[in-house]
């Protein structure tokens, strides 16, 4: 049984605790650094900066990948910025502010002492990257250029083309490079965690497979650090890679650790809609594109299968600019994004999918000229033409949210420790900095924050007191988690039904997306909790996993994500169902205001939910714990957007 | 849409492949490549086929990890894009299509499709970094950067890493991929202090993997989906050429 939560927040001003907190940490000496393993499960910017990083100071660190080479970590697909208080632009930005902007944008579901640190700790990022030699934009002066993003006041977004999180990541992957070729890192990269292993109570290792040989070994090691990335593809649909997957925190969950917020998750509107039944992956559009775009759907449903030059401007329904005429079409994120659902639900969406919006550039161009669009948005109308064959300046772009960042993870300390001992999680991976919603510019900071100077401060104060205690392979412990993996990989292969993995995918998708999608209610996430459990009976009675376990077997690979998505579906609908509120991208539609906002119940949701497994195989309901959240330094207050 | 297939079959390393043919039917002009290959692996699975295997992640032409040969093109006949940027429309109704993997004598096959490129790794772990520990960097804007510099260092920088380059030559020559990354940290100043060493050690690595040399065919450049241009190869050779000088002079 878990007790009640530690958040471990140093004590003393907002502005003084991480100062405080690394003046009082303890420290491992460099003689006995080399003396630690550590376990590094993820190759992004998060695990990629602190396998390095780790790696430079002494430790010995194996690292883990799914992919065939650690800089092929999705964060290399982040194409905005990143953010710091940096303050070049003399435009009134502080470490306070930038504080302040993510926690009123994640509407105040998020630890103060966190944000605080990750905002202090931003300015370090910029140095640390631009001596990398990521080239970010620059001014013809040859000072570091920045941009205004996400709805900010300030312009703090430092930038390198649309390619922001390559850059950032190939300069993480290099640092993790040059620590291989020393020999501090050992890399391991296709080579997928399936499973964690417990030591009296502490984490000291994990199993995994080998995805090119199928072999299936186990790692020991004196701390296990998971970061591993996000859940969007639980949805089926995402912006995310195709690989991307919870496993490797929901095992962690089912051996102890306790899941934050899963049902946190961020919907983006501006993506390319689906074309149909055998899309694999959704692309995101940049938000940059509403400046000037304007977004409608036919006022009438038999307009819908018209070509858009053919609808009068009459009979269009600029519906944005209806309901929120004083943010129109650039109403917040969550905003735009439940908007699109509901005219498309009401079946005047647009595509042959009937689940898409025009984002119309036609008035735009006609007031600023196409040249001057294409060198605003040109690379964006480049990638809209590749993937639609539409011409964007001649006829208007269709778009529809999807899912592509997700706000829940692993709960963890101020030391990013979970519950438990000696597992540490980064990045998106955990649930700790965003809140209910994450700003702009903000997911690679948190990653490169906890990889590069976040964690390693913080986990000498677990090390410390583990000199030695690391335990053998041979362990007990190892054996029996190993061969429940083994067990479980031959369950899957053993089955051989007649239904493909993508079936089952797909349906869980589409059921989640519906209920507990951009949308959610008491009714609708009801229905998908008695329909997962079935969904997942059948799965184990007919999927087919065709191939053999001790080879390269993609179909393999996907049914261990698959079956844990299975499960994990239900735990973020219990989440969705419990938060009885509205904040921030969890829209429980019994609770908002007249004109249709999140409204937020401070008095009895102002806490961070973190659920606790319970069953033995089985699936039982799991046990919540709350951490209160308390608020100092901010004012808890009503987001408005009119 | 319908298109009959060839497609390399080769179930690990020491067995023999073989191109065996298949067919895609009823696919819409929307589906990119990859997903016409999702669709036949289904199919196969339902009549208890084994699958192809093929990589793929991000599937938006960023992460690098698709490699398809496509008709005899290094990711197949639209450029600059990666195989995942492909779409069915490009092909022909009732088109023949062969499919075979990215082939380069350092890339081992690892099934199908499948190949091992952990070549390039080494390259990049020979000295294609800038050794920065955390925590000593100096303030970012003490050392403005040339705007030109920079762009040029982006340019360079953007290489995502898929080996079309290699693949693509006569010579399997990785000298795109090597000369990118040489180039992106020599047009910055924090990458002088070791932009010697640096030339010197990815060089000697691209050789050791068994890369071939340039000659300047160019068909690197006309496969590369990040549109890294070959002059850069001009530049790597120039690095190279200071580093061999500067070290026989006993800088």
């Amino acid at each position: 049984m878990i007790g009640k939560l530690e958040s471990k927040i140093p004590p003393g001003p907002l502005e003084n605790k991480w100062r405080n907190h690394k003046n009082n940490s303890r420290l491992v000496s460099p003689n006995n650094r080399r003396k630690f393993e550590i376990i590094v499960v993820g190759s992004g910017l998060a695990g990629g900066s602190a396998a390095a990083t780790l790696g430079e100071l002494g430790y010995r660190v194996k690292c883990f990948c799914y992919q065939d080479s650690p800089r092929r970590a999705h964060s290399i697909a982040a194409q905005g910025g990143i953010n710091a208080a940096k303050n070049y632009q003399n435009d009134g930005d502080s470490v306070f502010r930038l504080f302040y902007d993510t926690i009123k944008g994640g509407d105040f579901r998020s630890r103060e002492a966190n944000v605080y640190r990750l905002a202090e700790v931003s300015n370090l990022i910029i140095d640390q990257c631009t001596e990398q030699g990521v080239p970010f934009a620059r001014e013809y002066g040859g000072l570091l250029a920045n941009r205004s993003f996400g709805g900010a006041q300030v312009s703090r977004t430092f930038y390198a083309r649309g390619q922001t999180g390559q850059q950032l990541l190939l300069g993480a992957y290099q640092a993790l490079c040059r620590q291989i070729a020393l020999g501090t890192v050992k890399m391991f990269p296709q080579t997928e965690m399936l499973d964690l292993v417990l030591v009296d109570g502490h984490a000291k290792g994990i199993v995994t497979r080998n995805l090119c040989t199928g072999q299936i070994n186990a790692f020991a090691g004196d701390a296990v650090v998971l970061a591993t990335g996000g859940y969007g593809n639980v949805f089926f649909l995402s912006t995310n890679a195709r690989g991307c997957n919870v496993t490797a925190t929901y095992r962690a969950y089912k051996r102890g650790a306790l899941f934050g917020n899963p049902c946190f998750t961020q919907i983006h509107p501006t993506c390319i809609p689906v074309t149909g039944q055998h899309q694999s992956k959704l692309t995101l559009m940049s938000e940059s594109l509403r400046n000037d775009g304007r977004v409608w759907v036919p006022k009438q449903v038999e307009d819908c299968a018209k070509p858009p030059d053919q609808i009068a401007d009459t009979d269009r329904d600029y519906y944005l600019e209806r309901k929120y005429p004083s943010f129109g079409n650039l109403a917040p994120r969550d905003i735009a994004s439940r908007a699109a659902k509901e005219v498309c639900d009401e079946g005047r969406g647009v595509g042959s999918a009937g689940r898409g919006v025009y984002l119309d550039f036609a008035d735009a161009i006609s007031r600023l000229g196409e040249d001057t669009i294409r060198e605003h948005y040109g690379n964006l109308f480049d990638i809209y033409q590749k993937i639609t064959a539409e011409d964007a300046y001649k006829t208007p772009m269709r778009i529809y949210p999807a899912v592509h960042y997700t706000m829940g993870g692993l709960w963890v300390d101020y030391n990013l420790m979970s519950n438990v001992p000696g597992l540490h999680v980064i990045g998106e991976a955990n649930f700790s900095d965003h809140g209910a919603n994450r700003l702009g510019a903000s997911a690679l900071m948190q990653g490169l924050a906890d990889g590069y100077f976040v964690l390693p401060y913080t986990l000498p104060n677990y090390l410390a007191g583990q000199m030695g205690k690391r335990p053998s392979t041979d362990h007990e412990e190892f054996k029996r988690v190993e061969s429940e993996v083994r067990a479980r990989v031959k369950k899957f292969l053993d089955t051989k039904g007649d239904r493909t993995l993508t079936s089952f995918h797909r349906e869980l998708g589409l059921l989640l997306w519906d209920k507990c999608g951009m949308a959610r209610n008491a009714s609708g996430l009801r229905e998908a909790l008695e329909k997962i459990p079935k969904l997942r009976e059948q799965f184990w009675k007919s999927v087919r996993v065709p191939g053999e376990g001790e080879s390269y077997n993609q179909s393999l690979e996907r049914a261990g994500r698959i079956a844990d998505f299975l499960e994990f579906a239900e735990l973020m609908c219990i989440d969705a169902l419990e938060r009885d509120e509205s904040c921030g991208g969890h829209f429980r539609e019994e609770h908002q205001t007249s004109d249709g906002e999140a409204q937020r119940d401070d008095e009895n949701f102002a806490a961070v939910f973190g659920w606790e497994f319970q069953g033995n195989g089985n699936i039982l309901r799991p046990t919540l714990h709350r951490e209160p959240l308390h608020f100092e330094a901010v004012h808890l207050s009503q987001r408005s957007y009119k | 849409m319908n298109f009959p297939l060839r497609i390399w079959r080769q179930s690990d390393r020491q067995s023999k492949g073989k191109l065996v043919e298949y067919r895609a039917t009823n696919i819409s002009a929307d589906t990119s490549f990859l997903e016409m290959l999702d669709i036949v692996n289904d199919e196969l699975t339902e009549r208890g086929e084994a699958p192809i295997a093929f990589d793929s992640d991000c599937r938006e032409g960023i992460c690098g990890t698709c490699a398809l040969t496509i008709n005899g093109q290094a990711h197949g006949p639209k450029h600059p894009a990666a195989a995942c940027q492909l779409y069915m429309r490009s092909f022909r109704d009732g088109e023949t299509i062969t499919i075979e993997p990215f082939r380069a004598k350092p890339f081992p096959l690892v099934r199908d499709l499948v190949i091992d490129r952990s070549a390039l790794d080494r390259i990049v772990q020979a000295g294609g970094f800038i050794a920065a520990r955390a925590g000593s960097a100096p303030e970012a804007n003490s050392m403005p950067v040339p705007k030109h510099n920079a762009d040029r260092a982006m340019e360079a920088a953007a290489c995502i890493g898929c080996g079309a380059c290699a693949a693509a030559c006569p010579n399997a020559s990785a000298m795109l991929f090597t000369a990118a990354k040489v180039s992106h940290l020599a047009f910055l100043p924090q990458g002088a202090p070791e932009r010697t060493l640096r030339a010197l050690k990815m060089v000697r690595q691209m050789d050791a993997e068994g890369f071939g040399n340039c000659t300047n065919t160019y068909e690197c450049e006309a496969v590369c989906p990040a549109e890294i241009s070959a002059s850069f190869i001009a530049k790597l050779n120039r690095e190279y050429a200071r580093a061999i000088l500067q070290r026989s002079a006993g800088e």
